[in-house]
């Protein structure tokens, strides 16, 4: 019955319906643009390592701002969240593989397409997209160059990607769990994502009618955002960021469900809260549909609104304070080793919680007044963002890899990686903070001389924490190609779950006799 | 390169030694500034002590978090030859650690709230300025005065390319800037001409978006004279960050001087329409305007940038009849970047600008363009 992988190269990766493979797929397509965005990054930090203009014009400048934005979010973070989600959701619930496999197929091959059009911009007449990430109308309409076109169909083919991996891992797990798997045994890592495939289902929509709105305003003389023809530049804010905040959760969500699969093995000891934590996880979520126009404080809402969307976002630290607490209590009295995994994984609680700080502080309007669209922000999400979703990402990869591939990763070279991105993770943003609060508005292409030692300090780190990928990169390999061999099922000592029942590395097709859980 | 390296070592040790120190370092330290302006305004004081009623709060709450983390990092090792407990979870300890940050943020909710409620405390002021967002300058308008005038960048293309030495104000000086009198409540109306801008000066804590058909509101009153300078804060497009906001707080007296030279300078200009300029004097000021009001986009050579910005060389506007030209910059371009200069520019500094382009880089139009010219094609429409 169970037949391996086929021999011929294009048909293996080109029509691939095995979960395993597609998951492969996602992880080193997530890889490519995680590098493409950084080398945009480099750019921008290379331009902002002096005052004045000395590599690229300020037009570029944009296109680099916004491609990096775009590419980050939308091609390195989602996808790998995804990529893992394909190898271990059915490993984890005793599952033979996804629910919708050609689905999974078809999901997956668009999202080059999306990326490729996207980038082909940047070499076409008038430039890519240089409206920021947040593409706020009428910047990104009336005023966009008119590659915007081609920006609006790689968003769709984006959503339609989203979309359907979040159908797939929603009917997987509510359809495809082994006898004995309730919902309150899942690990968290599966109920982080069901929550996560939730909001995708709920918010891509959204994301695609703003863009639509916008396609109808550029061509087809609609005026749903041109003050001009009556429409309202600020609709387009509210709509966007009702997919924009959500959007943040789902980056974020996943990578919690990483740190409470990682942290629990490296302490030799259960998670603490389990159904606390699977209900801060829904309340996160629930609470990130109401709190959207926090990002807004400054265009001029009429006080009761501010004050609502002040207090709403408030409450988001306490489903996030009982996580912490909940991971702290964890590592509490237990047996704690540093692998790298565990090393990324206490990294990402210390600096996730920093970044929680300072989400803390933009809540209350009256600061946020000073903070909005300076460095402070930037600072800020980065501090969710790569220390969040970027270090567990890479704590996920270390700590499964063995089981993929059933080989050993260099443990002296993880953890020299780590330590030269944690030091330089912290050199590269927590400047930013200053530069934000003394005053350097963000997607800057140039600043006063105030601002010169900050920015110079940022992008010497910035290029350390360049540097740190490309040892992440070669480690990886050097595990698949020439990786010590093991064939422990458990890996890991602590390690818990379904997916450690498996033999090392893990078969092509696993769990075909679905396994019975106590 | 070393001895800035050096400098900057020794700038990161004092600025780490000063921060809990104060907030606002000394002129000296300035470039290693660590914390937000207390400013000069009731607004930005209020957002300066929340801002630092929230920063001690996470720190306290973040040396216990870290602390206690640190201490479990050191303490269980498996190294140290502990073995794991097996306990988990406790309805008690979770149930606190629900209740009491909950009521953290009750408790923070107060200062929040007063805080707000200043900054929408708009009602009756003593001026009205309307404020309004062009790519990439910005138009202060003195509602009842009859004073109008454009506030631009002034630091040159050249020091921005490194070509001349950067001065002491890079990117924080304009050609005017906006001027305002000591003890009086100030209303900023705040409006956007193209895309979305920002108004933002940090002294006085009032940021306000800049939205095309809309009014945004923001108010400051201060007793120190002095300038202050801002930024826009809202992406708007290649120059976003060339476009800062210079305020010029005067003493009361001093303002009022101010504003009737203004008005003086206002008559004065009107009898200078009627007059008829010369090619020299036309050429000078209209390179003048250019350099400022155009170059951004069609470049200091009239070359435009392909695709995005059209060249002026040849171009069947700039060397068709001077009345096209005209009305392509009373009127603008419908959906473009190219606004209209109606109200940014005099009649003379669009006369003279429209004879500079049609008489350089190679564009020979042996007419002569008169400010008269402008004036009756405005009262033509
Ligand atoms: C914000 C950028 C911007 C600024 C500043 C600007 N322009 Fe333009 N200009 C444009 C754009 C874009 C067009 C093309 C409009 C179109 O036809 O779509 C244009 C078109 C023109 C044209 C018509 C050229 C042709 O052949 O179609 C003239 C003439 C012109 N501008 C003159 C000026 C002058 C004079 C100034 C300074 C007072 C100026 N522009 C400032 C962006 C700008
Ligand atoms: C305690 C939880 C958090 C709170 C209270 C919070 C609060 C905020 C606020 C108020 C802003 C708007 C700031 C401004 O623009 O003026 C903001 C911006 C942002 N946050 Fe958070 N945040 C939290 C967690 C997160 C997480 C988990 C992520 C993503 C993983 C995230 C990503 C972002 C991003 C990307 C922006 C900037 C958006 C932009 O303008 O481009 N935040 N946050
Ligand atoms: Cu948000
Ligand atoms: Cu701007």
């Amino acid at each position: 019955m169970a037949h391996g992988p086929s021999q011929n190269f294009f048909s293996r990766w080109l029509f691939s319906t095995n979960h395993k493979d597609i998951g492969t797929l996602y992880l080193w397509f997530s890889f490519a643009m995680f590098l493409l965005g950084g080398a945009f990054a480099m750019i921008i930090r290379a331009e902002l390592f002096q005052p004045g203009m000395q590599l690229i014009q300020p037009e570029f400048f944009n296109q680099m701002t916004t491609m990096h934005g775009l590419v980050m979010v939308f091609g390195a973070i989602m996808p790998a969240f995804v990529g893992l989600a394909n190898w271990m959701i059915p490993m984890m619930i005793g599952a033979p593989d996804m629910a919708l496999p050609r689905m999974n197929n078809l999901s997956f091959w668009i999202l080059p397409f999306a990326f490729a059009i996207l980038v082909a911009t940047l070499f076409m007449e008038g430039g890519g997209p240089n409206f920021g990430w947040t593409f706020y109308a009428p910047l990104s309409t009336t005023y966009a160059p008119d590659t915007v076109n081609y920006f609006i169909f790689g968003v769709h083919i984006m959503g339609a990607s989203s979309i359907m991996g979040s159908i797939n891992i929603i009917a997987t797990v509510m359809n495809m769990r082994a006898p004995g798997m309730t919902y309150m045994k899942m690990p968290l890592f599966v109920w982080t994502w069901v929550i996560t495939a939730f909001l995708l289902v709920a918010v891509m929509p959204v994301l695609a009618g703003a863009v639509t709105m916008m396609l109808m305003d550029i061509n087809f003389g609609t005026s749903f955002f041109d003050a001009a023809g009556g429409g309202d530049p600020v609709l387009f804010q509210h709509v966007f960021w009702f997919f924009g905040h959500p959007e943040v959760y789902i980056i974020i969500l996943p990578a919690f469900g990483v740190v409470s699969q990682i942290i629990p093995t490296f302490s030799r000891k259960p998670l603490f809260g389990y159904s606390s934590m699977v209900y801060a996880t829904a309340s996160i979520a629930f609470l990130s549909f109401i709190v959207w126009a926090h990002h807004m404080f400054t265009v001029g809402m009429p006080i009761a609104g501010e004050l609502y969307f002040m207090y709403a976002t408030m409450l988001i630290a306490v489903p996030t304070g009982v996580k912490v607490f909940n991971w702290v209590t964890t590592m509490y009295k237990g047996a704690l080793t540093f692998e790298t995994p565990m090393l990324f994984s206490i990294a990402f609680v210390i600096l996730f919680t920093f970044g929680g700080f300072t989400g803390m502080m933009l809540s209350i309007a009256a600061a946020d007044t000073q903070y909005h669209d300076t460095y402070f922000v930037v600072a800020h999400f980065h501090y969710v963002m790569v220390a969040g979703a970027v270090f567990s990402g890479t704590a996920a990869v270390y700590y499964w890899l063995p089981k993929w591939c059933g080989k050993m990763y260099d443990e002296t070279m993880g953890k020299l990686q780590f330590w030269i991105a944690f030091i330089a993770f912290n050199i590269t943003f927590m400047p930013q903070h200053f530069l934000g609060l003394a005053g350097m508005p963000r997607r800057y292409s140039d600043y006063g001389l105030q601002f010169a030692d900050w920015n110079m300090v940022s992008s010497i780190g910035a290029f350390m924490y360049g540097g740190a990928q490309l040892l992440f990169l070669f480690n990886v390999i050097r595990t698949i190609g020439w990786g010590k061999p093991i064939d422990d099922p458990k890996v890991w000592e602590g390690a818990e779950g379904l997916e450690w029942t498996l033999p090392t590395p893990a078969p092509f097709h696993t769990f075909s006799t679905p396994p019975i859980v106590k | 390169m070393l001895k800035r390296a050096k400098a900057l070592f020794l700038g990161l040790m004092t600025s780490v030694i000063s921060l809990p120190l104060s907030g606002t370092l000394g002129a000296e330290e300035a470039t290693w500034n660590l914390n937000m302006p207390r400013g000069v305004t009731e607004v930005s004081q209020a957002a300066y002590d929340i801002h630092m009623i929230m920063m001690w709060i996470c720190t306290v709450i973040g040396v216990l978090v870290f602390g206690f983390m640190f201490y479990v990092m050191f303490a269980h090792r498996k190294s140290r030859g502990v073995k794991a407990a097996n306990f988990h979870e406790n309805l008690t300890v979770e149930i606190l650690w629900t209740i009491v940050p909950a009521l953290i943020l009750i408790v923070m909710a107060v200062p929040a709230t007063t805080a707000l409620l200043k900054v929408y405390d708009t009602e009756n002021p003593d001026i009205d300025i309307k404020v309004t967002g062009y790519q990439w300058k910005w138009q202060y308008e003195y509602i009842g005065e009859d004073i109008k005038f454009m506030s631009e960048l002034r630091t040159s293309q050249d020091e921005q390319y490194g070509r001349e030495p950067k001065g002491e104000h890079y990117l924080r000086e304009v050609t005017q800037p906006l001027v305002i009198p000591t003890n009086k409540k100030v209303r900023f109306l705040i409006t956007g001409n193209d895309v979305i801008h920002s108004w933002w000066v940090p002294d006085f804590a009032v940021k306000r978006d800049a939205i095309p058909g809309l009014f945004t509101a923001a108010w400051a009153k201060t007793d120190q004279p002095g300038t202050y300078v801002g930024a826009c804060t809202e992406l708007c497009g290649k120059d976003h960050s060339r476009m800062p906001v210079v305020v010029e707080v005067k003493e009361e007296a001093d303002y009022e001087a101010w504003l009737a030279g203004k008005k003086e300078e206002a008559v004065l200009y009107k009898s200078t329409i009627g007059k008829q300029w010369t090619n020299q004097e036309l050429m000078a000021k209209g390179e003048a305007v250019y350099s400022v009001s155009c170059a951004g986009c069609h470049q200091s050579e009239g070359q435009g940038i392909a695709g995005i910005f059209p060249s002026l060389i040849g171009s069947s506007i700039v060397t068709g009849p001077v009345e096209g030209h005209i009305g392509i910059l009373i009127n603008g371009v419908a959906g473009s970047a190219m606004q209209s200069f109606a109200d940014q520019l005099s009649e003379v500094d669009l006369a003279a600008v429209i004879h500079y382009k049609r008489n350089s880089w190679g564009n020979d139009m042996d007419d002569i363009v008169q400010p008269l010219d402008i004036l009756n094609y405005k009262q033509s429409q």
